[in-house]
């Protein structure tokens, strides 16, 4: 048997400095979050991935995976106490890869009077870079942010245009490459 | 650090469902995020969300900053800095532009926030419209159908009898043209900082278990009328130690004659201003304010 | 020179010295013990341990102890402390049908199974000051009955169930939700609403039940069965797969029989009302169970009118470290919001002395 990979080194200082990572990408989305924990990375997860996992979930959480982010199942269980949610509507947090993310409506988009209660997607792609082809405006951006990201499927932005309309509503995407992520909370508008 | 407690007193688990509920406030800015408040070993009304925000986000390389009423050595600001003196051994400032986490009690700092800075406000009432509608029920109803006519009518109602909005502080505001707000009660002379500011704004209210946000760069306007422009406070006075005339100034009776002074609310604004030779204007002796300062 | 706001952290210091002398009194006098308040003051370490949420005879004796003897403040340090405890296991629902009853009473049946046991309990007694008490004197001691413990004692509401007299109450299996976890959000199901009942103020909990007795929301009660004693706490342990018990608590349980209801197509049914504390908390589980039956209005079809009706206003406000934090945190500075009322008020009048003039 395979041995299960380690979580964070010092839980609490690694949990901490991951959190104000993601706290920092969700308030100035467009801005590169950077993950150094933690050391090792199970099957199915990128190290930001990993991190988010470690620093967010747990038994109150039910997590979505798609297929190829199945395999951190056991890694979940184990160190966050994950419970798995039979389908992403059911997610509290859901982790993918972008060629096998479901269409975004499929997630739970919170009601009119709790929008918090909406799934957080992170969603693996091949890369991520500042200063790409894509343009970002909304609250956490002072003028405009150029991202480019990498490995999106077609139609993967006019469906997340399409969930604008449901506002307060919406999916909240966390997208990790690695040991990068950058989040895209529901507000920030995206052209190109 | 005190023995037996984890760094920065909550446990781990307490602190992700915090966290958990910080990011869906950063992404609905405005939004009154419900979190499971726990007791903290300060009073609730006494700055408990602000602790647990706070408690959830610092680090040991954060510089911490803790003011009330603008200053940092009054007795609950000292108080709440103690804490975390005693629970993590972050360094803590006076200085506004040296700290990343700025924790606080009715008040926004005077000197420009930077990027990269992170506010904390400690709530009391985190609902703009409970003194029009008690009912959380129907509050939250109001919100998710962006139905504040009932701001809009009391705030008409107050210039009809006043000829002013009667708001001083906790004045509402609307987050990024969508969500009501209530800033917590700094005085409407901070609203103004609120609106596209560089540093991120967080909001917790401990009693009554809500959490709320307004990233960097986000539009916070003030509720007013066309022809009742939102205006902010003033004085006559400039501040008897340092000369500031464009600061919050806390009124002094010196004696029982009415007497009074004006000095800086912010104490460290205060204090810098004369570390850089500033002192009272010539004509701003504290002298006889009598008379209605309005005039 | 303008001082006024400076030296905190040593006045705080000073203060905090202060608070242990007081705490202490006259240092001739022998300080208490724990062992002294959980044993001697056992009603209000009952009362702690009930609104602080956690059973522990001895922390909620510090607790008194600490507290100068203020419940509300002793209830305040023992929440504030169970709130960093790691939750390690939940226990199995309490099964009240087998408690070691110390006290058992039904204001309904004049007899029934089981019997009336008064136990130790404050009816009855004259309230005269017992100066043989401040004596410290020994007092005479009559052995009480030797009853045997009483162990199989059904429930009166049985009775009235087994006659379809009362309401059935549902068996539910499903986890009750834990407003110690998540933020309580309208409307409330039951199982939260005695939660937060439980944890609430007695004081506060006393007057909303009062006020359902003299016509704000009547629901004609009558005290079913109250019952004072020790019941088993169990919990099934992952590896084992089968409840054991770790321990016994103390708790008091009150069971309401209310107003009955009916309609063409249901037969009249009394109704129920309950309240559960731990400890010894009488007062406060009666009121509970009166407050509980004026909750239910909504599921009962009844129109809600008073206070203790509206769930809202009762689960918002009962809880006393809540309240008690709110209410003195008044003490705190407000000189910037009052400073910015002031200016309001003064331009304000300024602007109407203008307009007078004009």
């Amino acid at each position: 048997m395979r041995a299960m990979e380690a979580g964070f080194a010092d839980p609490v200082s690694d949990a901490q400095a991951a959190f104000r990572a993601v706290l920092d990408a969700m308030a100035r989305p467009g801005r590169l979050a950077h993950f150094a924990a933690p050391a090792e990375v199970p099957p199915g997860l990128g190290r930001a991935a990993a991190a988010l996992a470690l620093t967010l979930v747990d038994m109150d959480t039910a997590v979505w995976l798609g297929p190829a982010c199945a395999p951190a199942a056991d890694w979940l269980r184990f160190h966050c106490s994950a419970r798995l949610a039979a389908s992403p509507a059911a997610a509290r947090f859901a982790f993918a890869t972008a060629g096998e993310c479901p269409p975004l409506a499929q997630f739970d988009l919170g009601t009119n009077e709790y929008p918090d209660q909406s799934t957080t997607l992170v969603l693996e792609v091949p890369g991520l870079a500042r200063g790409g082809a894509l343009t970002l405006r909304g609250p956490g951006i002072e003028t405009v942010e150029h991202v480019g990201i990498a490995g999106l499927p077609s139609g993967f932005w006019g469906q997340r245009d399409m969930l604008h309309e449901l506002f307060p509503r919406g999916l909240d995407i966390v997208f990790v490459a690695g040991n990068t992520a950058l989040a895209l909370p529901r507000t920030t508008r995206v052209e190109g | 650090m005190i023995e037996g407690y984890n760094f920065a007193y909550l446990d781990e688990q307490t602190k992700r469902m915090i966290r958990r509920a910080l990011l869906k406030a950063v992404a609905i800015p405005g939004y009154q995020v419900p979190f499971a408040s726990r007791e903290m070993p300060l009073p609730y009304g006494w700055g408990t969300g602000g602790i647990q925000v706070t408690a959830a986000i610092v680090g040991r390389s954060d510089v911490l900053k803790v003011i009330d009423q603008g200053a940092d050595d009054t007795t609950n600001a000292v108080s709440i800095r103690r804490l975390f003196a005693n629970t993590t051994d972050v360094a803590t400032t006076e200085r506004t532009e040296e700290a990343t986490i700025i924790q606080t009690r009715h008040r926004i700092p005077e000197a420009a926030l930077r990027e990269g800075q992170i506010m904390v406000f400690q709530v009391p009432i985190p609902e703009p419209l409970r003194w029009l509608e008690p009912r959380e029920a129907e509050t939250r109803r109001m919100h998710a159908h962006a139905d504040y006519s009932v701001m809009h009518v009391k705030l008409y109602e107050d210039v009809a009898r006043f000829g002013h909005i009667a708001t001083g502080y906790d004045y509402p505001v609307v987050v990024d043209g969508r969500y009501l707000m209530k800033p917590s009660p700094i005085p409407k002379f901070d609203n103004p900082k609120l609106d596209r500011s560089p540093a991120l704004m967080l909001f917790g209210a401990g009693r009554e278990k809500r959490i709320y946000a307004v990233p960097p760069y986000t539009a916070v306007r003030s509720l007013d009328f066309e022809d009742h422009p939102f205006r902010i406070e003033k004085w006559d006075e400039s501040c008897a130690l340092c000369g500031a005339s464009d600061s919050f100034l806390d009124e002094i009776v010196v004696d029982d004659s009415n007497k009074r002074m004006f000095v800086c609310s912010d104490s460290d604004y205060c204090q810098t201003r004369r570390a850089h030779g500033h002192g009272p204007a010539a004509e701003a002796k504290p002298a006889t304010a009598t008379k209605d300062a309005a005039e | 020179m303008y001082v006024a706001v400076k030296g905190g952290a040593k006045a705080i210091e000073a203060s905090h010295a202060l608070l242990d002398q007081a705490r202490r009194g006259d240092p001739a006098t022998p300080e208490l013990s724990l062992a002294q308040i959980s044993g001697q003051l056992t009603l209000a370490v009952d009362r702690v341990m009930a609104e602080g949420s956690l059973y522990d005879r001895e922390l909620a004796a510090l607790a008194v102890k600490q507290a100068r003897g203020d419940l509300v403040e002793a209830i305040f340090l023992l929440r504030a402390y169970r709130t960093t405890l790691p939750r390690l296991a939940e226990s199995l629902p309490v099964d009240t049908d087998k408690m070691r009853p110390i006290r058992r009473i039904s204001a309904a049946y004049k007899d029934l199974p089981g019997g009336q046991m008064l136990g130790p309990t404050f009816d009855y007694t004259h309230r005269l000051l017992d100066f043989a008490l401040a004596a410290e004197g020994k007092r005479k001691t009559v052995e009480p009955a030797a009853d045997a413990p009483q162990t199989d004692c059904p429930r009166a509401l049985d009775i009235l169930d087994r006659e379809g007299l009362i309401e059935q109450v549902a068996e539910d299996d499903a986890s009750p939700p834990d407003l110690t976890r998540d933020p309580l959000q309208f409307p409330a199901e039951r199982a939260l609403r005695l939660q937060n009942l439980a944890r609430g103020d007695e004081g506060f909990l006393l007057a909303l039940g009062y006020s359902t007795q003299r016509g704000y929301s009547s629901t004609h009660p009558f005290a079913g069965e109250i019952r004072i004693g020790d019941v088993d706490v169990e919990i099934v342990p992952e590896e084992l797969g089968f409840a054991v018990c770790i321990g016994d608590v103390r708790v008091t349980e009150c069971e309401m029989i209310n107003q009955f209801q009916g309609s063409r197509e249901k037969p009249a049914q009394f109704t129920r009302g309950y309240g559960l504390v731990f400890g010894e908390g009488e007062r406060k589980a009666m009121a509970m169970a009166l407050v509980d039956r004026s909750l239910r209005a909504g599921e009962l079809g009844e129109e809600r009118t008073s206070p203790a009706q509206d769930e809202e206003f009762v689960l918002s406000h009962a809880d006393n470290v809540e309240a008690s934090g709110f209410v003195q945190h008044l003490k705190l500075p407000h000189y910037v919001d009052f400073q910015s009322e002031l200016n309001l008020i003064r331009r304000i009048r300024a602007d109407q002395t203008r307009e007078a003039a004009e």
